[in-house]
């Protein structure tokens, strides 16, 4: 089915298809929600602590709850060391993933306070702002706050003229031909809405499109996981 | 037809679909559907659609039993930390007799625990209040956190597990809704029995046939079921514990 | 950054269990250690990178290892830095941005502990000398905080030290590939020292505090030992907190650390080389 240069995936996968992947709610016991979320070498941790009274008082909105999101991948998850602490890319990442979880938490009900989010990798193989967005709707969801819908993202691409979804770190460098182009994508679970969309490479609307779609069934399987982890971890409780 | 069916949900599900449907706490209509607008069980009751959340954090609500500690005094009040957003405050008016407020400090002071209600639930906080018969403040013993969720598994159905930690401990046990257990006991060796057993039950509060496992823990611990005569005096603890049952 | 509240009967109760009865809310002895329990694989990237947990205390840590130029006063010696992050993930009471002086401290203590026991083998991270050294980094990440995260974060780094492994070094680029040897770091694992901390709660010197031991006690005392054929040598140390140690306190503190170390010691090494 594929043209051009990539045929067959390095790892073997279709290329609808996602790396295997697992999720867990309740990691890290004291916080208010917590989950993870793994697919093939790319892990990422969520934490949420909130809501809290924000300080200081003249940051508080009386209306609404603010949603605080903070990315940051761990020194030891990639190959060459990461300085710890804040970096450009990590803050634009934390942003970026604040304004797709924003659309569908909702806290007008906790004026005056904050929700943190907080998303850290301890391993990176490409897709790392979306296995972060995974991992944050489920420790969301955890933290049994309002939310009107979930929230599911992949990474879909294209490397050299084949689309394909859950771009790994061998696809995201594979240079011939067209090269590769990453789209991460955040896509809402009821609504079937774009929360999150960037866009690095070279590709037509067309393909864009395809790509989408491509991207949205992916998102189902992936709602999938995180829906059984939170079903799972809740289901003797009643 | 009284139906109840119980299922765990998540965000953005439907719970069900018909306009005779009702959505209450935790739900929202969407055209047909009623919708999950959290993570939680979702209990439908005569047509009658709420999510109860099982994690986060915990929000108060009017009528609510809280323990808490004092973290500031204000000239007319005092302010708690309850372990959720912000602090709630307690005025000086709330208490059981007439406190000057030049001895405010006296009444009550910094670090020092109370067992309040929550009469009023703003969007710039909470008020507490102490007036009432059963709540005020508390010494000697611990204070436990096990999460606002967990209350009702350590309540047991009608306070039946409270009432079974309580006969095998002979400690006083309260159990306030935002998560915190009060427990007060002569003997240190025995409210540390008393945290042992409440620890088993949040660690196992998903478990099914929790009692059972209970009884068996408490067997296990060495303690035998008998009821101590300081349970009979202390009515006012028992009656703040059962308000907590919803 | 909400500040830690102590209801005032929990703290007299914690002190009164301890000065009484030797026993902790817990239903730990003073000197009892919580159980360690470790697992790998956290990142097929890292040298090592695993994580410990003490109880509910969490940590991930990783170590790195990458070509540089060394020092000029150090010329055949490679070089080695721990840090410490005490994200806001792991305790309401960490703030984000910049390590606060608390990991700061901890960071420092746990780095003294290593670098002045002699574990690391500076003189065999030579490549070249005066051109190529190894630089050694420790990364250690608090995921959750149930309290003593000091002596958690020092025995995670011994342990990711002791698994971690040389990566090959392409000679022509001076980096280091993708891909690891199978041969270990080069430790002087005779030389290892490990850091136990040890707090004054009530008047009872206590192991491997909880949370709420770690924010009443008066003082601390970071205790870093080794083994001198059989028998203990301290090889660094640091009191923390305003309060002061007298004679007693002092004397207990030694004789806890003995103990611990005694129980402990063999266990890291096990977990470090096995």
């Amino acid at each position: 089915m594929a043209e051009g240069l990539y045929t067959k995936r390095f790892d073997g996968r279709t290329f609808e298809e996602c790396r295997p992947m697992t999720a867990k709610v309740g990691v890290v016991p004291s916080a208010d929600g917590s989950a993870s979320f793994e697919t093939g070498d790319t892990k990422a941790i969520a934490v949420v602590r909130g809501p809290r009274t924000l300080h200081p008082q003249h940051m508080q909105n009386p209306r609404t709850g603010i949603l605080r999101v903070s990315y940051g991948m761990m020194p030891f998850s990639v190959w060459d060391r990461i300085r710890p602490g804040p970096s450009r890319r990590s803050e634009e990442i934390g942003k970026v993933s604040e304004w797709a979880l924003s659309s569908v938490v909702d806290l007008s009900g906790f004026p005056n306070t904050v929700v943190d989010v907080f998303i850290q990798i301890p391993k990176a193989d490409a897709g790392t702002r979306v296995a972060g967005l995974n991992a944050a709707a489920m420790a969301l969801a955890h933290a049994g706050l309002p939310m009107k819908e979930m929230l599911s993202a992949i990474a879909a691409g294209k490397a050299d003229k084949t689309l394909l979804v859950d771009v790994d770190k061998a696809e995201e460098d594979f240079h011939d031909g067209e090269g590769a182009t990453d789209i991460p994508l955040a896509i809402t679970s009821r609504s079937k809405e774009i929360a999150l969309l960037q866009l690095d490479g070279k590709i037509s609307p067309e393909e864009l499109t395809t790509s989408i779609e491509m991207a949205k069934k992916a998102c189902d399987d992936i709602l999938k996981v995180q829906m059984e982890a939170l079903k799972n971890a809740g289901v003797q409780n009643g | 037809m009284a139906e109840k069916t119980r299922q765990i949900v998540i965000p953005g599900e439907t719970i069900c679909t018909g306009n005779e449907f009702l959505p209450g706490d935790g739900a929202y209509r969407d055209k047909t559907d009623i919708v999950a607008n959290r993570y939680g069980i979702a209990n439908v009751f005569e047509k009658h659609v709420k999510v109860t959340p099982v994690t986060g954090a915990y929000y108060p609500r009017r009528g609510n039993t809280m323990i808490a500690t004092i973290v500031d005094i204000t000239f007319n009040g005092w302010l708690l930390d309850f372990g959720g957003a912000g602090n709630a405050f307690l005025p000086v008016s709330e208490v059981s007799r007439y406190v000057n407020k030049n001895e405010m400090k006296e009444f009550l002071d910094f670090g020092e625990s109370v067992i309040v209600k929550v009469w009023d639930v703003k969007a710039r906080g909470v008020d507490a209040s102490m007036k009432m018969r059963g709540f005020g403040k508390i010494e000697g013993g611990m204070i436990l956190t096990v999460g606002p969720n967990k209350v009702p598994r350590i309540i047991g159905r009608e306070g039946s597990m409270v009432k079974m930690i309580k006969d095998a401990t002979g400690c006083n046990v309260t159990v306030g809704q935002n998560g915190k257990v009060w427990v007060s006991g002569n003997d240190t060796g025995m409210e540390v029995a008393t945290k042992k057993i409440i620890e088993f039950i949040t660690e196992n509060a998903t478990i099914a046939g929790l009692t059972a496992k209970v009884e068996n823990f408490i067997k296990d611990m060495g303690l035998k079921n008998n009821k101590p005569e300081i349970i009979a005096e202390n009515t006012d603890e028992d009656k703040a514990t059962e308000e907590v049952e919803n | 950054m909400g500040e830690y509240v102590m209801p005032n009967l929990q703290r007299e109760k914690i002190e009164e269990y301890l000065d009484e009865a030797g026993k902790r809310l817990d239903g730990r002895n003073a000197n009892e250690h919580r159980v360690i329990i470790v697992e790998d694989d956290i990142s097929p990237a890292a040298a090592s990178a695993i994580r410990v947990k003490v109880g509910k205390t969490e940590v991930l840590c990783g170590v790195h290892l990458a070509p540089t130029t060394p020092y000029p006063d150090s010329p055949d010696e490679g070089t080695f830095m721990t840090g410490v992050e005490l994200h806001p993930m792991a305790s309401q009471q960490f703030d984000i941005g910049r390590p606060k002086i608390n990991a700061i401290e901890l960071g420092r203590v746990v780095d003294r502990g290593i670098r002045e026991s002699g574990f690391i083998d500076f003189k065999g991270l030579c490549i070249e000398k005066g051109e190529k050294v190894w630089q050694v980094f420790v990364d250690i990440i608090a995921i959750n905080d149930d309290g003593n995260l000091l002596d958690v974060s020092g025995i995670a780094a011994l342990i990711a030290l002791g698994r971690a492994r040389m990566p090959v070094y392409n000679e022509e680029e001076g980096r280091a590939e993708h891909e690891f040897t199978t041969n270990g770091i080069p430790l002087n694992k005779k030389a290892m020292s490990l850091n136990m901390t040890f707090h004054q709660v009530g008047k009872t010197i206590v192991t491997d505090v909880s949370k709420e031991e770690e924010h009443i006690s008066k003082f601390r005392v970071s205790i870093a030992i080794g083994d001198n054929d059989g028998k203990p040598r301290i090889t660094a140390m640091q009191k923390g907190k305003a309060g002061t140690i007298n004679v007693t306190a002092m004397q207990d503190v030694l004789k806890s650390a003995e103990e611990t170390w005694k129980e402990l010691f063999p266990k890291i090494k096990e977990y470090a080389f096995n």
